[in-house]
């Protein structure tokens, strides 16, 4: 019944004995313990779930762990390089962008790959690149500013981590 | 500061300009958890040997129980027990007056969702499988799924709670003389509003663990722990020993990281206890998440309501009197609808000032999921029908709507026309606030200039225009739900002689930052950093009460309780300290970890030692304080429990919008939102609420709603159900007016709630001053937007014109009228008039209880 895969994420690489058709989410979450990668529909409907894989945004919950072996996939939990924080993390714990914290990781996730593409997006570019994360407390206004703060963060500091 | 106090000053006053934490845009306290993923939520917690639960719902609206068959299902290898509705007989509810739901239905089911039978296995895919096995016989009975029709079939009983019909409840008051009120007016004018039910649909689904500890020594037989994704704990706590026939003493409930709740946690749920019986079954930890359609239908969302109001001015615009009726889809349970049904009435007249106001409201059961309470329990739909009905009465009169309101704020520190003691109110300058920054007199001169909507001018389809709306909320509940005269909210605080300083306080954290505020407010009291305090929240074992997060009660009241537990040991380390310093007690400052004389900073003592000097003088170091509000702030009627508040929060909104007349689409492009806090205990969560609950009152007013169909619910999933991303939500500006209240700890006030309630009927406004035409409903949709506009064009039918249809109120109003009104107006006239044509009263004067309320 089980399959073993090999997955690798946040540069570490797993070997685990997953139902074919559970989701890359549910082994995430339930295999791996990285409960980091939330879940609000399991339909892929409000990016909760959201990951990186090879640096571009996807949903864990219609991702089927077979299909990503040998991909880099990195969870809000490999975000932080030698010990510090992301600046958009920065950003967000400072700045209030997080309330509930349920939506934070996979809109970090998000924020992050738009950050790397636009290293100082416009309020339309954020809207579009944020559009399939869901956040119910926040009304977006403290995300956005938190990601301008981060974009001018990193290029004072000379470049996208 | 230090350098201030050196130069001789006298002692800096206690203020704004003195705080040192209060008032300052900090992070979060555990805002590190969150951005990094280690944040623990329900669903995170996995124990060892831990079982799934789910449950299975019913799939009809109105059914009778014929029989349930679960042998195959318990059969089933993996599966380790199946629970239906004899296994838990004890009704239970959030009120004490409406105990009318089963854990799992006994002979009859709802709504389509009603929990029947609940199974634990040892894992999820096990849990499909095991429900399709359950075999329920069911007889289906009609089903009623609107106002209406509950109303005109009384011989279909939904529910037993209700006395005649369909209705749970009816109420009926008068304030002050209402047609004496009427009779004075030069102008009265009726009006019909529909408000669509909604859902809160919090990002993170409700779910439960459960684990039982067995100890045979106990005659009890153990002890039981819930996690859950609760805002209110101590209720929780109650039912579950309620319903699982367990000494409270043996329970504990404890809410982790909660994903957001809106009010939509704020009830017992079926998941909870049916995952604490099948731990104590098992024996064994029993994890319940519910689903995304699952959140849909434990609902508890927003009650669709009908409402009239029929209101009297004078030419000025001065109300004269209201009357006002609501009619409340309730769904299939009590919930929380008795209140509902009496906030719908009770706060009318805490926004501005009424003279006489008659108010009747019922709530009828239908078979739908249960509403309850959502982000502005029950005076959302209200506020937005009297906001509009002002609107019209404005353009009736030829007067400007902001104006019309400012000449009927109510006063602060008076009383209203039911009895409501208000303290500080500024709704004024929030309405001055929105009116400037809007931009609100040029847009309409130019508008005026340029014909209707001021992108008339030219050949587009767009229209823009301007609403304005205000309203006011309470801080908490002045009532606990269970009448006692015991503390609303304690907090405890211990000092370790490490430095170390733990706050226990049951609040809980939902998202609104209720945690952190706890550690603001101790560490401006002890003069520390937030980050140095540990905080233990929201476990009934280990924290003494707090009722929950709702009725935007926390930071008034456990704020009120900090404060006084922080002074204490205040009290204690000052005392050591002008000892070992020689300084009198009185001269003592405690700022950035140092307590110091004020005159000569130099002369100090690190916080460390001052408690290890502390301890030694008085043994280990603890205390208490807790907040009850004021007893003298309500009328003495029967009822008047629901809409009394240590204080009201107001707030004013302007939004600008611009209205497609070929599509019909609504587009918000502004929201102006000025919010009276009182005083802002961290001015970024303040503005975090003013702009979340700006964005749900958006939802609501353009996409949010609850449709069904053939007695389902029709858009059970966040992809059908609209709710707005960033590609709609609209610039969002925030005006924080802070003018401290006198009982507000440090003055601060709700922000949770209030900013929602003004933003759906100046929406509404909004697209009156656009198009021309009224939609006396929300949300206010394109095709609603295009019928009202088509039935406006040369030749349509005045029926084609989208308008709600008036219900034929029962006559007598079911239920016994009550009329009240303040001592000090009996046997005079309600209202005199002064000079700026404002109707003012002799005000009551406000017991000003001592800052930490009732200790």
């Amino acid at each position: 019944m089980r399959e073993i895969i090999t997955l690798r994420v946040n540069g570490e690489s797993h070997e685990v004995a997953a139902l074919p058709h559970h989701t890359l989410l549910e082994v995430l979450r339930e295999d791996l313990g990285l409960i980091g990668t939330k879940h609000g529909c399991e339909l892929g409907e409000c990016g909760a779930c959201t990951v990186l894989l090879d640096g571009v945004p996807v949903l864990s919950c219609l991702t089927l762990p077979i299909e990503v072996q040998g991909r880099e996939i990195t969870t809000i939990e490999g975000i932080e390089a030698n010990g510090k924080l992301h600046p958009l993390q920065e950003t967000f714990a400072e700045l209030g962008a997080a309330q509930c914290g349920y939506c934070t990781p996979g809109i970090l996730l998000s924020g992050i790959a738009l950050l790397r593409d636009h290293p100082q997006p416009t309020r339309e570019q954020m809207r579009e690149a944020l559009a399939g994360n869901l956040c119910r407390c926040t009304g977006y206004t403290k995300i956005y500013e938190a990601v301008e703060a981060a974009a001018r963060r990193m290029v004072a500091s000379g470049g996208t981590k | 500061m230090k350098k201030q106090l050196s130069a001789g000053a006298s002692p800096a006053p206690a203020g704004p300009a003195s705080y040192r934490v209060i008032g300052k845009p900090l992070p979060k306290i555990d805002a590190y958890g969150k951005v990094t993923g280690r944040a623990l939520y329900a669903d995170d917690i996995m124990l060892p040997r831990m079982l799934y639960g789910r449950l299975l719902r019913s799939p009809h609206p109105h059914a009778r129980i014929l029989s349930i068959d679960a042998r195959d299902a318990l059969a089933l290898p993996g599966v380790l027990a199946v629970i239906t509705g004899e296994d838990l007989p004890r009704k239970y509810g959030i009120l004490p007056s409406s105990q009318d739901e089963y854990a799992l239905a006994i002979d009859k089911v709802r709504y389509v969702g009603d929990p029947v039978a609940a199974v634990a296995a040892l894992d999820p895919d096990i849990l499909d499988e095991a429900l399709k096995l359950i075999r329920v016989e069911y007889e289906v009975l009609p089903a009623l799924m609107s106002i209406d029709e509950a109303l005109a079939h009384p011989e279909i009983k939904i529910n037993d709670e209700a006395r005649i019909g369909n209705i749970h409840k009816a109420v009926s008051y008068e304030f002050g003389e209402v047609e004496a009120g009427f009779a004075d007016a030069d102008y009265i004018r009726e009006d019909w509003f529909y408000y669509e039910g909604n859902n809160h649909a919090p990002m993170e689904e409700h779910a439960c663990v459960a684990n039982w500890e067995p100890n045979p020594a106990d005659p009890v037989g153990g002890k039981l722990i819930l996690w859950s994704s609760t805002q209110t704990p101590h209720y929780v706590h109650r039912e579950v020993s309620k319903v699982l026939n367990l000494p409270r003493s043996h329970v504990r409930v404890i809410a982790p990281n909660v994903g957001g709740g809106f009010g939509g946690k704020s009830d017992p749920f079926s998941h909870e206890i049916c995952a604490c019986e099948l731990a104590r079954r098992t024996g064994r930890p029993v994890k319940i998440t519910c689903t995304r359609e699952e959140v849909f239908l434990n609902h508890r969302g927003r009650h669709p309501v009908k409402m009239w109001i029929k209101t009297g001015v004078k030419r000025d615009g001065t109300l004269t009197a209201m009357h006002f009726r609501s009619f409340l889809d309730g769904g299939a349970y009590g919930s929380y609808g008795i209140a509902t049904t009496y906030y719908t009435g009770a706060l009318q007249t805490v926004t501005y000032t009424l003279p006489a106001y008659k108010f009747e409201g019922m709530r009828l059961f239908t078979n739908k999921p249960p509403c309850g309470p959502k982000r502005g329990h029950g005076t959302t739909q209200p506020r937005y029908a009297v906001e509009v009905h002002l609107d019209k009465i404005a353009h009736d009169l030829g007067l400007d709507p902001i104006e019309l309101r400012r000449r009927n704020l109510i006063q602060p520190y008076t009383r209203t026309i039911n009895g409501l003691r208000i303290t500080s109110c500024a709704l004024g300058e929030c309405l001055d606030a929105v009116e400037e920054r809007s931009r609100w007199r040029e847009f309409h001169t130019a508008s005026v200039l340029a014909g209707r909507g001021s992108g008339a001018a030219g050949d587009t389809t767009i229209r823009r225009g301007l609403g304005v709306a205000g309203s006011s909320y309470i801080c908490g509940a002045g009532k606990p739900i269970y009448w006692n005269d015991l503390p609303h909210s304690a907090v405890q605080i211990r000092l370790d002689r490490g430095g170390g300083v733990t706050v226990y306080c049951g609040a809980t954290d939902i998202g609104q930052g209720s945690t952190s505020i706890l550690a603001y407010i101790v560490a401006e009291e002890l003069g520390i950093q937030p980050e140095h305090i540990h905080l233990e929240t929201a476990d009934t074992t280990l924290t003494p009460v707090d009722l929950g997060s709702y009725s935007s009660r926390v930071t008034f009241m456990a704020g009120n309780a900090a404060i006084a537990a922080a002074l204490k040991l205040k009290e204690q380390l000052f005392e050591v300290a002008a000892e070992q310093l020689q300084v009198p007690a009185e001269r003592l400052q405690a700022a950035d970890g140092v307590i110091y004389d004020e005159n000569d900073p130099g002369v100090s003592l690190s916080f460390v030692q001052a408690i290890e000097l502390a301890e030694a003088r008085f043994g280990a170091l603890v205390s208490s304080g807790s907040y009850a509000p004021p007893e003298d702030i309500h009328g003495d009627y029967k009822g008047a429990g629901v809409g009394p508040s240590p204080a009201y929060s107001y707030s004013a909104c302007v939004a600008q919008v611009a209205v497609d007349i070929e599509t019909g689409e609504v587009t918000v492009e502004k929201l102006w939102m000025a919010h009276d806090v009182g005083q802002s205990i961290n001015p970024l969560l303040v503005a975090g609420q003013v702009e979340g609950g700006a964005y749900m009152g958006y939802g609501e007013a353009t996409m949010e709603q609850q449709i069904f169909r053939k007695g389902r619910h029709k858009i059970p999933s966040l992809l059908d159900y609209k709710l707005p991303t960033t590609l709609d939500t609209p610039e969002i500006e925030t005006i924080l007016i802070e003018i401290p209240d006198r009982e507000g700890p440090f003055g601060g006030k709700e922000a949770g709630q209030g900013p929602l309630n003004p933003t759906v009927p100046a929406i509404a406004n909004a697209v009156y001053d656009a198009i021309g035409v009224r939609i006396d409903e929300v949300p206010i949709t394109p095709d609603k937007v295009l019928r009202a506009l088509k039935a406006q064009e040369p030749g349509a039918r005045a029926t084609a014109r989208p308008h709600v249809a008036p219900i034929e109120a029962p006559s007598p109003w079911p239920t016994r009228l009550i009329k009240w009104q303040p001592a000090s107006l009996d046997g005079a006239q309600p209202a005199r008039q002064n000079g700026n044509g404002t109707v003012q009263r002799t005000a009551t004067p406000p017991s000003v209880a001592s800052k930490g309320g009732t200790n």
